[in-house]
């Protein structure tokens, strides 16, 4: 078993912290709570880590496995922080068929990462989507705003040298 | 009452219950592998699954209720394959080890496919490799063999309030696990082992002892003695096919003695301690003005929670060690000078209806002499298998007695093995004291007696009165000490111990299945054993056992003195772990 702690140290403020208790508070009371409360942290925080669950499990006096059961259950949430470029590859069927899981474990193996982590530098982070409407040009991948298609296994360390 | 109609004969059944319910009342047994009463009725396994006339869809008998007029059908060929279909989804993807696993035999989902006849192989999982969690000092989870029926996860979180493991993920990738898939070790889990006895199949296990202790009675330099505890006793028959409730204490002792122990004491000797100890702290408490409500340390998934949950209650905490732990520690010492042995050459053997004692022999301040006061803990389970494995023919054994000086005990020392238990053996004792020393003082205090949650009584000794409260099952220990906590609420004295029901419902107990769990009250009948003993005691208040007086004659002195307290009391520190 690894503890999933986030490969990137919490910087969260005392704003931020101030900002969440005035949601747990406003919301602690309402029957289920939990979501829109984690909704309003992962928008407060960016992400949703070890320190921002457990304020909101001893605040609402739950366990904060509850709180993780949650967060780990929906994609919308994330327990890791985006990097500096994020990196989006599509699995979508047209992508998937043109051999973009191939090119998706080729970026885990380069990274050192699993999907929906962050690359302890703080500066990849990579996420599998669904179709991003470009299917003409399968099998893409985003870095931000740029795009990438009609790739190879083989054009992946060329993309990543770009933002070295 | 509503009347209904199953697989055509007409019964009348009470209001609100539901199909699985009434089926049981007309005499059929229902599949179930997810529904524990009163805890995790999810519908979720779909086992359970019955044909209602009119309904779109098969229905999940464990959370239908039943209403006037409905007509049930629960073995139609619809029935029996969509149940035998739903095994063969849930063994696609389980380990299939039956041959070696521990739970062969005992194992609820075994049980159901020999019962349905399927076709193991019919379809191919996925069998993910899966992490084993053997990071806790107690148990090991083995995910390869969960069927992800949650009872786990109510029996932590419901019954207990802890709720340290849940499921993460979801779909496929679903699993029981700690947040942020931290060992158990690194929760604030308290080793009550509720979770391993709520288990259907072997994802949860105790660790097992029982290699080391074959060991250490074949080592011809060593003494080997061993404890049973108080609830032992009164679950251990199950195992050998005595009806839940046999008291098979004698055989208990003679099937102790032929594994090749050196002597056969019992832990009920050092309940008996416990209270000389306990009673006197009390009394001292309430004279010298100490920490009051004094609350019981004997449970040590209780001791364990307040170390994680309630810091604040510490000073409260009786600084008594827990019953195994003084039975080893008088091992160690007085019993180790009195056969001239060093302490290290004695083995204290402890068997115990709790997982939580594995833990608890680890502890700091537990090691009277210089070495660990218990060397090896098992489980009642444990002992079932040692006593299987070793040949030994349980049911054919004569009744035997516990040898001398460490075997005697009152029936005071018998009932610690039940909710109430260590609360009424302590008033015997201090009602005694404090009633002048009066024989003809109260023996029966029946109102702390019973499987509720919590209990409540007063009584009254010449000018003083005494409050107290009795909470088992840590979820209502935790109602309990908020009411304290906000002033909401005063006791003098509180019993709390972490299982519900107290130690003969403990998570090393005989695993009974779900559907004997959820039709059978196991507390209450495992209970009536140790409360027929304490009524067939000559004896009954731990002051007046004969090898107690005369352990405080040649070593203790006094209950609480110095020595007393060096070797037979303890500290406990709050812990910073994630909850």
């Amino acid at each position: 078993m690894a503890f999933k702690k986030s490969a990137v140290p919490f910087a969260g403020t005392p704003e931020q912290e101030k900002k969440l208790r005035a949601v747990i508070e406003e919301h602690k009371s309402d029957p289920g709570a939990l979501m829109p409360i984690l909704q309003k942290a992962q928008d407060i925080y960016g992400y949703l880590p070890i320190e921002v669950q457990t304020m909101i499990a001893d605040a609402m006096e739950i366990p904060l496995e509850k709180v993780y059961g949650v967060v780990t259950f929906y994609a919308q949430f994330s327990i890791n922080p985006k990097g500096k470029y994020k990196i989006s590859v599509c699995l979508g069927t047209a992508c998937y068929v043109k051999g973009s899981g191939d090119i998706y474990n080729k970026l885990q193996e380069k990274l050192g990462i699993g999907g929906g982590e962050i690359t302890s530098d703080g500066k990849f982070s990579l996420d599998a989507c669904r179709c991003i409407g470009a299917c003409g040009l399968a099998p893409v991948l985003t870095v931000n705003e740029d795009v990438y298609g009609r790739l190879t296994v083989d054009d992946v360390d060329k993309i990543l040298e770009k933002y070295n | 009452m509503v009347n209904i109609k199953i697989n055509g004969v007409d019964y009348s059944v009470p209001d609100g219950s539901t199909i699985l319910e009434a089926a049981r009342i007309a005499g059929i047994k229902i599949p179930t592998l997810c529904y524990l009463k009163d805890i995790n009725a999810i519908g979720a396994c779909r086992i359970c699954v019955v044909e209602v006339k009119g309904a779109r869809t098969l229905v999940a008998a464990c959370v239908y209720p039943v209403n006037e007029g409905i007509e049930i059908f629960t073995n139609t060929p619809k029935v029996i394959e969509s149940r035998k279909t739903t095994l063969e989804l849930i063994v696609s993807n389980h380990k299939k080890e039956c041959l070696s696993c521990r739970r062969s035999g005992n194992c609820e989902l075994q049980a159901l496919c020999k019962e349905y006849g399927i076709d193991e192989n019919k379809f191919a999982g996925a069998n993910p490799e899966v992490e084993i969690d053997d990071s806790a000092a107690h148990m090991i989870r083995d995910n390869s063999k969960c069927i992800l029926c949650r009872r786990c996860v109510a029996a932590c979180g419901v019954t207990q309030g802890i709720g340290v493991i849940g499921a993460n993920e979801r779909g496929f990738a679903t699993q029981i696990a700690s947040p942020f898939d931290m060992t158990l070790a690194e929760t604030a889990c308290v080793s009550c082992g509720q979770c391993i006895i709520a288990c259907p199949t072997g994802a949860l296990t105790e660790k097992d002892d029982t290699d080391k202790l074959l060991e250490a009675i074949a080592d011809p330099t060593k003494t080997v003695v061993v404890q049973p505890a108080p609830a032992v006793r009164a679950s251990l028959g199950e195992a050998f096919g005595y009806p839940i409730g046999t008291n098979v204490e004698g055989k208990m002792y003679a099937a102790l003695r032929r594994l090749g122990f050196d002597k056969v004491f019992d832990t009920n000797f050092s309940a008996d301690l416990t209270i000389m100890e306990e009673a006197h702290e009390f009394l001292d408490r309430v004279q010298n003005g100490g920490v009051l409500p004094m609350i019981t340390s004997c449970s040590p998934g209780w001791v364990r929670y307040c170390e994680n949950y309630f810091p604040e209650f510490i000073p409260n905490l009786s600084t008594c060690k827990s019953p195994q732990q003084m039975f080893g520690a008088v091992v160690k010492t007085y019993y180790a000078e009195k056969i001239g042995k060093k302490p290290e050459d004695v083995i204290s053997v402890s068997v115990m209806p709790c997982t939580a004692k594995k833990f608890e022999k680890i502890r700091k301040d537990q090691s009277a002499a210089g070495v660990f006061d218990v060397d090896i803990t098992i489980t009642t389970r444990e002992l079932a298998r040692l006593i299987e494995k070793a040949g030994i023919m349980f049911c054919d054994l004569p009744d035997e007695k516990p040898d001398s000086p460490l075997g005697t005990y009152t029936g005071a020392g018998a009932i610690f093995g039940a909710t109430g238990g260590v609360m009424e053996a302590a008033l015997r004792t201090a009602v005694w004291k404090l009633s002048g020393e009066n024989n003809d003082a109260p023996i029966d205090f029946k109102e702390v007696r019973g499987v509720e949650g919590i209990k409540e009584a007063t009584y009254t000794v010449g000018d003083k009165t005494v409050k107290v409260a009795v909470a088992s099952g840590l979820a209502n220990a935790k109602a309990l000490l908020k009411k304290v906590k906000a002033g909401e609420a005063n006791y003098d004295f509180i019993e709390i111990m972490a299982c519900p029901g107290g130690c003969v419902n403990g998570g090393g107990q005989i695993i009974q299945p779900a559907s004997v769990r959820n039709f059978t009250d196991i507390r209450a009948e495992r209970a009536k054993v140790i409360y027929s003993i304490d009524a067939n005691c000559a004896l009954r208040r731990s002051h007046e056992n004969p090898d107690i007086q005369t352990l405080y004659k040649e070593y203790f002195g006094e209950p609480n003195s110095h020595k007393a307290h060096e070797v037979l009391h303890t500290s406990y520190k709050a812990a910073e772990l994630y909850r």
